[in-house]
């Protein structure tokens, strides 16, 4: 663990035992079983809100708190533990540094307060096919007048079907796969022409498809420069990466622990099979991956708020160790909780099911190991 | 001015006299030589390493947090840390090492008497004295403590017969700390930790040639060797405690020092030496994409490895020493440096094959050596299986097999 200071360890202790009063997996388990559309209860993200997580990365200006990254991480870390559903990837984390990146002081000024105050859900719609792609952009953005026409489809938006604005990387130029081109929109979800459909993945959370026939915006929708769009996309999506990859941190290590008290409880051949070495030498290892990936995630943070020169290596550093560290723990949890792991009663599937998505989500880790070498230039 | 922004001021004054005084006193000409200290490498004999070495030794500087009045730095940790960094810098490194420091040193500290301290902690420091580690024999090796080195109470003397084995540098070594065995009817209890003058009369020393051609290692017996019976270091039949404290120490140096991820041979990063011999794509790839992935994701690892080093430091806190985490670092280091071995010995292809003489650079060879010598590195000082056993047990709370 980070080196904190006060006020972090008071969030991070504060997130902690509210996660477990008033957000345990049984939450989640009872979200999914009543047939939420969302993927998120929203008088508990009201809950989130009031404690300020909404607000961690904004301002004071505009009703934030403005305590950064890390302090952002040590929460996700926790509500990660518990499966907690919510938008604070989405929004407090994802669109909330696109506005703090690319954002004019108008469209600030409008978003950010209601961010804070957890009364507006934004998202990110980047991506258009199965997998994550950045640069692969096709959605057309045509200049008409002052403003521009959208025409196109986004994939897999996370709480896309909740959102209240969507910040949407189209092309104004060029063809899909360069980088030059892309410029970021900020669109109301009720504008005309806009359509969604919400997708029921494993994990049961809220994505949703969009498709946009002919929506006009303003040229007052265009957030940083135009047809230079990417710096600020790619920068989002670093920030975005090392925050999810503080929640599958959280995730990997609540399963790891799940799996270690189940190893010293069940008793076969007369003795808890956590006296087995095949068992033993395999958690020590997982303690061990466990440890390195949280040395990336914290590193990625902390690179963030520092404002270092390397926050593209080590957020792609972060989202492929924590995917490797939160696929293993989910595989193992199945495997050695045996058969009671493979019923829906137990958690070990929820935990599997949001470990895929995560690690599909902003790039997987073949997608980021590729990156960093590309980034470190080989 | 806050306690803490007086002390930062301290620092910054106690690093521009590190940084002067290293300008003055490191010998250019040993940049990038710290092989030298490598165990099999013999005693040093070059002038300015000489030099150097008396120079690190008066400050204190090779051992810089331990106690001045045995001769040690007396730095504060952070002060330590400015002075590696200024080191770092200018390449420059420690003339004072082997195992005194590494690890007798720390235990003797910990565990010897006042007489004891003050008679051998000045020779590590100054990097006069080197211990070699008698702990090892043709019978117990992950089993440490069926050791059955023989020491026998003789009133006045101790009398010690057996053999050790994978004694690293014992040929060289002034001093030897041994496990021996002063009770043959209890198993941990029947130990004790003892100082042996490698000059006693009835030790013999054999190195043994390993499949890398070098000889780090020795057998050594000790046949009816007297030793004085002040050289038992802590209590009679309690050695067991010591000695395990000790191999905490060795985990760590282990973990993050010469034994860790780079050893010997080729010092480029990967992708370069890759980019050599394996050629790239139009894009500036390594140009075999299976190769390119798994160098990426080895230096990932290696990244990651080297982040949790920084990340212990900063969480360490006050001078406790060595934790049971030591062992992930061991584990972890030494699995990622053999697997940096075996990467570049793939990228080498037959130039990486090399044994001796013409058609093969000093590089190519050293790394073969490297690659060879480093399969050491997962069976000495507890092997990853024992490590393993011991995160089990006592970081995850995992019980012994009944």
């Amino acid at each position: 663990m980070a080196v904190l200071n006060e006020e972090q360890s008071m969030i991070r202790d504060g997130a902690k035992s509210w996660v477990q009063e008033r957000s345990p997996v049984t939450a989640f388990r009872k979200l999914r079983d009543g047939g939420s559309n969302e993927g998120f209860d929203r008088k508990v993200w009201a809950e989130m809100a009031e404690m300020g997580w909404s607000g961690i990365l904004i301002p004071e200006e505009f009703g934030g708190t403005g305590l950064g990254y890390l302090t952002l991480g040590l929460v996700l870390e926790e509500t990660g533990r518990t499966l907690t559903a919510s938008p604070l990837i989405s929004t407090a984390l994802t669109a909330t540094t696109a506005l703090l990146l690319g954002g004019t002081a108008e469209q600030k000024k409008t978003w950010l307060p209601k961010i804070a105050e957890g009364k507006a859900i934004g998202t990110l719609a980047v991506d258009e096919g199965v997998h994550h792609a950045p640069e692969k952009i096709a959605l057309k953005a045509e200049k008409r007048g002052a403003g521009y026409v959208l025409n196109g489809k986004k994939s897999f938006v996370l709480d896309g079907g909740a959102a209240d604005f969507f910040i949407v990387a189209a092309r104004t130029s060029g063809t899909p796969g360069d980088k030059d081109g892309i410029t970021l929109f900020l669109v109301d979800t009720k504008a005309n022409g806009l359509s969604r459909q919400t997708v029921k993945s494993i994990d049961n959370r809220g994505v949703a498809n969009l498709t946009f026939a002919n929506v006009e915006v303003g040229g007052d929708a265009v957030l940083g420069p135009v047809g230079g769009g990417f710096a600020i996309l790619e920068a989002t999506l670093d920030r975005a990466r090392a925050g999810l990859a503080a929640e599958m941190l959280g995730q990997a290590v609540q399963s790891f622990e799940t799996t270690l008290d189940y190893l010293k409880t069940r008793v076969q051949f007369g003795q808890p099979i956590g006296t087995f070495q095949a068992l033993q030498h395999r958690a020590a290892r997982m303690f061990t991956d466990l440890e390195l990936a949280r040395s990336c995630v914290e590193a990625a943070l902390q690179a963030i708020d520092r404002g270092a020169d390397d926050v593209a290596q080590l957020a792609s550093l972060a989202k492929a160790k924590a995917g490797d560290a939160v696929h293993l723990m989910s595989n193992e949890m199945v495997q050695m909780h045996g058969g009671i792991g493979m019923t829906d009663a137990h958690d070990a599937g929820l935990y599997l099911k949001r470990a895929r998505v995560q690690e599909a989500t902003f790039g997987n880790q073949s997608y980021h190991r590729d990156r960093y070498a590309t980034l470190l230039g080989y | 001015m806050s306690a803490a922004a007086a002390m930062s001021d301290d620092l910054d004054v106690f690093r521009a006299e590190v940084r002067d005084w290293l300008q003055k006193t490191f010998p250019p000409s040993l940049k990038g030589r710290a092989s030298m200290m490598l165990p099999d490498a013999g005693r040093p004999t070059d002038p300015d390493f000489l030099r150097w070495k008396k120079a690190m030794g008066e400050k204190g500087w090779g051992t810089p947090t331990w106690p001045k009045q045995y001769g040690g730095g007396g730095l504060s940790r952070e002060q330590a840390r400015v002075l590696a960094q200024e080191m770092n810098k200018i390449g420059a490194w420690s003339p004072i090492g082997g195992m005194g420091v590494m690890m007798f040193g720390p235990t003797l500290l910990e565990y010897g008497n006042e007489e004891q301290k003050s008679r051998h902690v000045p020779g590590i420091v100054t990097g006069e004295v080197w211990w070699c580690q008698g702990y090892s024999e043709p019978g117990a090796g992950s089993d440490l403590a069926s050791l059955r080195t023989q020491c026998v109470d003789k009133g006045d003397h101790y009398l010690v017969n057996g053999q050790k084995i994978w004694t690293s540098g014992a040929q060289y070594a002034d001093w030897c700390f041994c496990l021996v065995r002063t009770d043959n009817t209890k198993k941990h209890e029947g130990i004790s930790f003892l100082l042996i003058d490698m000059k006693s009369p009835g030790i013999e020393v054999r190195p043994i040639k390993l499949i890398s051609g070098n000889s780090p290692f020795c057998e050594t017996f000790f046949t009816d060797v007297k030793v004085p019976k002040e050289n038992l270091m802590g209590p009679l039949n309690g050695g067991w405690t010591i000695g395990k404290r000790l191999l905490q120490f060795e985990r760590q140096g282990l973990g993050s020092g010469t034994g860790g991820p780079m050893r010997g041979g080729e010092s480029r990063s990967l992708d370069q030496v890759a980019k050599e011999y394996v050629g790239t794509d139009d894009k500036g790839r390594i140009a075999d994409t299976d190769l390119r992935a798994r160098v990426a994701s080895h230096m990932m690892d290696m990244r990651a490895f080297m982040l949790t080093i920084q990340r212990a430091m900063g969480e360490a806190k006050g001078n406790q020493g060595p934790s049971a985490t030591t062992s992930i670092m061991k584990n972890a280091g030494s699995r990622i440096g053999q697997e940096r071995s075996e990467l570049l010995v793939e990228i080498m292809g037959h130039q990486g094959l090399g044994w001796e003489g013409e058609g093969f650079t000093k590089d190519e060879i050293n790394t073969v050596r490297a690659w060879l010598g480093g399969k050491a590195t997962t069976i000495y000082g507890g092997s990853a299986e024992i490590q393993n056993n011991i995160i089990a047990k006592r970081i995850l709370g995992l019980l012994d097999h009944q």
